[in-house]
């Protein structure tokens, strides 16, 4: 093979080596060291060194190779010295060329010619000079040719524009890692406020306290045993714990109650679903349909709910979540005109009203997660904890749920097997 | 030493000579990995080095670097370092970039060695 066709094939292969490597998304030190390899293998040229500037100043070696750690310690640009990169041409770089107009080779150039340093180029990029590549000469002990200093001008732009382009994306990088945490700081307090305003609809109605946390937690639960992403299970969170916002608009003595309320008190308590979607709506939430799950929380699978009557397929799942979370608070807790009621009894309620009231889905997926609980399946004890101790204890309570999951997930099966 | 890719980088010595073998391709991968054994044998106290390119079929440019490095570590601990059984298309290639200036080439292992023999002073055990 003639030397200039092996000589030419040999480029070719650096060159396609060094775009690969500078498109790659790895490491950034690695990068500049291999390309700096690349270069230096591709003429044979024993010593070489990237260096990075930001303006007037220090140079700081990002690679080097065949040189000392602190060989090119106390090596300097200033602004003057930039331009005159900028306007010179790659001859004008050779370490030894005495009547070079660049102040940085005349200021370094016992230095540089110390190190073995034969030829310095600059890396620019959009008009600035980004940093050097200093390079020794060649293994051969030849001159560089004009074809040599084509070759590395064009693989120097290549790795000004690979180090340009990694340190863009490192910037972009950050600034994505900033926006995160400040979005997550918005979100926590967001949270935080949420809560608060949970705490503060809670403390209107003495017999009910934490009843809002608790929703929001049991919702948290069923959405997360159905399966949900972590955003939506957040946002269910969210809609539970302010499902009952709308109570707020409601007298006090009506929400305290001590015994059953007359028909017209009845009628102001139920306008609270709707006034929570009235206080929600306008409130740009980061998930999605809270308002709506905390409008529909009294809808029942049969239409006998409240506020406008809906069934089954009209009501939003998370609505479906919200008033089972709500409704086993309700029978899970005291009131003020009766004790709370046993497992056994909120189980039966539970089955008696899956198709009616609740879901047949729903109920599933929250008996599913309780079992989980109680045959040691899953070790945070999270609604064991919520309903106090000795509530779920028993061999019974065990079978009361797996009965209950089988039933359910027959019934669902039936009837997706008869639409 | 385990290779990357999975191999072995080869390597024995002959008295005070290390012989290592390049594997097939001589990139960045398997290139540091022989630059690693050279060192290392260097510090052992080898006096020689013979790289071995009988398996070589292509090196490419950060091979060459790496070879450079190798060579210059080498001239630095005053060892000697010969190349053997290269073939006929790297040999070009060494000949063009100028790396013959700073090695000797042998035919194969022996001749390598037998071009050393002189050179050799006394026996190190590893």
């Amino acid at each position: 093979m003639e030397p200039s066709t092996q000589k030419l094939i040999h480029t070719f292969g650096a060159l396609a080596d060094l775009g690969q490597e500078i498109a790659g998304t790895g490491d950034f030190s690695e990068m500049v060291r291999t390309s700096l390899h690349l270069l230096l293998g591709t003429l044979a040229l024993r010593r070489g060194a990237v260096v990075e500037c930001s303006g007037a100043g220090p140079l700081k070696c990002v690679a080097l190779w065949g040189l000392g750690d602190q060989s090119l310690n106390g090596l300097e640009i200033d602004d003057e010295e930039r331009q005159a990169f900028l306007a010179g041409d790659a001859t004008a770089s050779l370490v030894r060329n005495e009547s070079s107009a660049n102040g940085f080779l005349n200021r370094h150039r016992d230095k540089l010619a110390a190190e073995g340093i034969e030829l310095v180029l600059p890396m620019i990029v959009r008009g600035e000079v980004t940093g050097l590549v200093l390079l020794g000469g060649k293994a051969s002990g030849e001159d560089f040719s004009s074809d040599d200093f084509e070759t590395i001008r064009a693989m120097v732009r290549h790795i000004g524009v690979g180090i340009h382009t990694h340190r863009l994306l490192e910037q972009v990088a950050q600034r994505a890692a900033e926006n995160r945490r400040l979005y997550e700081e918005l979100r926590a307090i967001y949270r935080d406020t949420v809560r608060a305003f949970a705490a503060a609809i809670d403390i209107k109605d003495k017999y009910t306290q934490g009843h809002s946390e608790r929703v929001g937690k049991y919702s948290e639960i069923i959405a997360r045993e159905m399966g949900w992403s972590e955003e939506e299970v957040e946002g269910i969170q969210i809609a539970g714990y302010l499902h009952d916002i709308g109570k707020l608009v409601v007298d006090r003595d009506i929400i305290n109650a001590p015994h059953h309320i007359d028909a017209k008190s009845s009628s102001e308590l139920s306008r609270h679903p709707s006034a929570g979607y009235e206080i929600l709506a306008p409130i740009n939430h980061p998930y999605a349909d809270i308002p709506l799950m905390a409008k529909y929380h009294h809808e029942r699978l049969d239409g006998r709910g409240y506020p406008d009557g809906l069934t089954d397929e009209q009501i939003p799942l998370g609505a479906k979540i919200v008033s089972l979370a709500d409704s086993f608070d309700a029978m899970t807790t005291d009131r003020p005109y009766r004790r709370r009621r046993s497992f056994e009894d909120v189980v039966r309620d539970l089955r008696e009203n899956s198709g009616k009231q609740f879901d047949g889905k729903v109920v599933a997926s929250f008996a599913r997660a309780i079992l989980k609980e109680v045959n040691g399946e899953r070790k945070e004890r999270r609604i064991t904890k919520m309903l106090g101790k000795g509530y779920l204890e028993g061999e019974h309570v065990e079978t009361l749920l797996t009965d209950l999951i089988t039933d359910l997930e027959r019934e669902v099966s039936a009837k997706a097997q008869s639409l | 030493l385990d290779t990357p890719s999975g191999k072995l980088v080869r390597s024995h010595c002959v008295g005070t000579t290390a012989v290592v073998y390049a594997s097939d391709y001589l990139n960045k991968l398997t290139g540091e990995k022989i630059e690693r054994e050279c060192r290392r044998q260097l510090s052992c106290g080898c006096r020689a080095l013979v790289i071995d390119f009988s398996d070589t079929k292509l090196v490419n440019s950060i091979g060459i670097s790496i070879l450079l490095g190798i060579i210059d570590v080498a001239e630095k601990s005053g060892a000697q370092i010969v190349f053997s059984d290269v073939n006929h298309q790297t040999i070009e290639l060494f000949e063009m970039l100028g790396l013959t200036r700073h090695v000797v080439l042998a035919k194969d292992e022996r001749e390598a060695l037998i071009s050393l023999s002189g050179f050799e002073t006394t026996p190190v055990v590893h």
